[in-house]
């Protein structure tokens, strides 16, 4: 193309690369792109203003609906953020069984990613094999909590209720089958030669770099920093279990597809220890603002039926305090600021997703590469647009 | 303690630039003032003793009665050991806060959002427009006088009257 | 197993012209790819080995709305995103239909915000709604059912551009 002449081209938001509703504007010089301009907003549903006129229980589900594709380790950032501006300490077995469920959602994000990232790049055959995964931990979802996608099995001071023989023993066949199914990606893609020849050298952000933009997460120790929330600041009992965090070296689309591979194994790996010391024990706390009193009292008891009513009408009061608490979520730092002003409802929520700066990096990431390794880069950092625009 | 070097350091130079600093629930957390700003972030990102040189996050809080109206929170992160610190900035209606995207490339897009959600404008702003919402959008959402529900929330919707960006 | 086993040499049916038309028109409704939140997860978990939409002949989702017959609009509508739905759904082609699938695209669901739209029906015409946040892959084959039903019952010169 002649000297000053570039094309700009519109992709999405109805492109079935962008993994939802991310559009962006390129501007190409041949096949080669000059600059990316992203834009966001095309799923921008408020929840933070909604969450300001909800008592603390029902943001709960709206939490669910932020990062859809690995729904619990939401509710797990939230619930650990409201329970350290009240101050309630959730007993051990909720704690596990809320590890068990944040980790299997990691997963169900992470096969999210290997699904459509080897479908955008043109290995098809993936995404059938991961997807036949994920309906074993949506079959999980399902048995515990009844729903599939969003479980909103979590509630503020616990769990909604305990788990069931059959739960246990899913999870058990799960842990136990997963290790061949993940054999299988990587005998699909770790050493395909087109794979390594797509993703190798392309897109690569140095650990500086990768800081400066506001990575957290796989993107983020694929490019070689060791930062995993669950490592650094431990929440919910995840200094009992043993694992590691995967690292890369160069930062490119294949090291943070590496690193995903790997976070597989360690998340089966705390599951697996979570699913056998379970401890036992109640799963709910006993506060009497968030605790609903038994059944058979409230038939007897007035007091009891008027708590129960509270609870359900109103729910917890928080202090008129600040409070920032983060978890390690499927995509990176998932964090929660949380305003109280000594009401039920949250003055003001604040979350910190963390695919909304990896898509911020993008209008770098992009600049230089051909327009057909635009896709495996959007790919590789997995964004999931629900979290983006909230 | 490398964190009250830091501090020292930027009191050394901007006697007035720190207003307070001490522990909220567990977090560490200074409040700086609006004039020195920036060069204070500047030494926070730059120091050898602890960088903080992972911004996770920018947010506004309204607080519609008091004055000035707004605090914004800036949460920073050093990846050497992983601490992390709350820098509060007290903003009033209409003021202009200086940007610090230069320091942080995460801060272009979480100053925007700002903006866009509560209408606090940065001075030094690269590309400052509406993130989130679109082009002809009335008004900043998350502030307190704004209803949840929008205007015209109950009338037909008509999707003719949205205009983006190109 | 078929109809050919119990037709024997030279046979012939007879039938009417609507009726094959919308026979065969019902059996390959194409859906367009066009994932907008949560439901969308589901649609792909429709599609793929466990649930199958190919036994409903509509495996084939097609990323341009010039040659789908079908618009699921899986997930929230937002204000942002009306104006390019309203686009794509004037892309495509005559005949064709639209599922509001799920709680949010039915009517808003739980987002009662000012960013987004309270239900898919304020600019599109729907033929049907599936309830659900998200709706289990099921009730997304039933929804397509209902559309196959549907069609078996629409006249031909419905269409403007119909020449009989």
């Amino acid at each position: 193309m002649a000297e000053g002449k570039t094309m700009t081209l519109n992709m999405g938001p109805h492109h079935p690369a962008t993994h939802g509703v991310l559009r962006i504007v390129l501007e190409l010089d041949g096949e080669t792109i000059v600059s990316a301009e992203p834009r966001i907003g095309y799923l921008h549903r408020g929840i933070e203003k909604i969450a300001e006129s909800r008592n603390y229980q029902q943001v709960i589900p709206l939490t669910d609906r932020l990062d859809y594709a690995s729904a619990s380790a939401n509710n797990m950032g939230y619930c650990v953020t409201v329970e350290k501006l009240m101050g309630i300490e959730v007993p051990k077995r909720a704690q596990y069984l809320r590890v068990i469920m944040a980790e299997l959602s990691r997963i169900m994000g992470h096969h999210l990613f290997l699904g459509t990232h080897a479908l955008d790049i043109g290995a098809m055959s993936v995404v059938f094999y991961a997807f036949r995964d994920r309906e074993m931990i949506m079959g999980i979802n399902e048995e515990i909590s009844g729903y599939r996608l969003t479980p909103t099995f979590f509630r503020i001071g616990g769990v909604a209720h305990d788990t069931t023989p059959a739960f246990i023993q899913k999870v058990r066949d799960f842990v136990k089958w997963f290790p061949k199914g993940l054999a299988g990606y990587h005998t699909l893609l770790t050493e395909n030669k087109i794979w390594t020849t797509r993703t190798m050298n392309i897109g690569t952000v140095s650990a500086k770099d990768a800081v400066n933009y506001g990575f957290t997460g796989p993107s983020l120790r694929g490019s070689g920093v060791a930062y995993d929330v669950r490592k650094a600041h431990p929440y919910s009992s995840y200094d009992d279990f043993d694992f590691q965090i995967p690292v890369g070296e160069k930062g490119d689309v294949y090291d943070r597809y590496l690193v995903r591979m790997e976070e597989f194994s360690q998340s089966l790996k705390i599951i697996d220890q979570a699913i056998e010391n379970l401890p036992e024990g109640p799963v709910m706390v006993d506060n009497p603002w968030v605790s609903n009193p038994a059944l058979g009292a409230v038939q007897k008891d007035i007091s009891a039926l008027i708590r129960r009513f509270m609870i359900q009408t109103k729910g917890p009061v928080a202090p008129d305090q600040e409070v920032y608490q983060s978890v390690e979520g499927a995509k990176g730092e998932l964090g929660f600021y949380l305003v109280g002003d000594g009401s039920e409802h949250p003055y003001r929520l604040k979350i910190r997703s963390p695919s909304f700066y990896l898509a911020g990096a993008l209008s770098r990431l992009l600049v230089g590469h051909m327009m057909a390794d635009a896709v495996a880069i959007i790919g590789s950092i997995d964004v999931v647009l629900g979290e983006i625009d909230r | 303690m490398s964190y009250k070097n830091i501090i020292q350091n930027i009191q050394n130079k901007f006697p007035e630039a720190v207003i307070k600093e001490g522990q909220n629930n567990g977090q560490q957390e200074i409040t700086l003032a609006l004039s020195e700003f920036v060069e204070a972030m500047r030494i926070l990102h730059d120091n050898s003793d602890l960088p903080f040189d992972l911004l996770l996050d920018i947010l506004s809080i309204d607080r519609t009665s008091r004055k000035p109206r707004f605090d914004l929170v800036y949460i920073l992160m050093s990846t050497q050991d992983f601490s992390r610190l709350i820098v509060r900035l007290e903003a009033g209606e209409g003021e202009e806060v200086p940007s610090v995207s230069s320091i942080w490339h995460s801060a272009d897009w979480a100053e925007r959002e700002v903006y866009d959600l509560m209408g606090i404008t940065f001075s030094g702003h690269p590309d400052l427009k509406r993130i989130l919402t679109w082009k002809n959008f009335e008004g900043h959402p998350l502030c307190k006088d704004f209803p949840l529900e929008g205007k015209d929330f109950d009338k037909p919707f008509d999707p003719e009257t949205i205009e983006d960006y190109p | 197993m078929g109809i050919e086993n119990h037709l024997q040499g030279d046979t012939f049916l007879v039938t009417n012209l609507e009726k094959v038309v919308n026979w065969s028109r019902s059996n390959s409704v194409w859906p367009c790819t066009f994932g907008l939140a949560c439901c969308a997860l589901e649609m792909i978990a429709t599609t793929l080995a466990d649930y199958d939409i190919s036994r409903f002949g509509s495996e084939v989702f097609r990323p341009s709305p010039r040659q789908s017959d079908l618009l699921i609009v899986a997930g929230t509508l937002t204000k942002k995103m009306s104006v390019m739905v309203k686009r794509i759904y004037d892309q495509m082609a005559d005949p064709k239909w639209v599922i509001a699938m799920g709680a949010c695209a039915s009517c808003g669901g739980v987002f009662q915000s000012y960013s987004v739209v309270q239900g898919v029906d304020q600019i599109l015409p729907v033929d049907v709604y599936i309830p659900g946040c998200p709706p289990r892959p099921e009730a997304l084959l039933a929804g397509l059912m209902k559309i196959q039903e549907k069609i078996r019952t629409e006249k031909l010169d419905k269409y403007p551009d119909f020449q009989g």
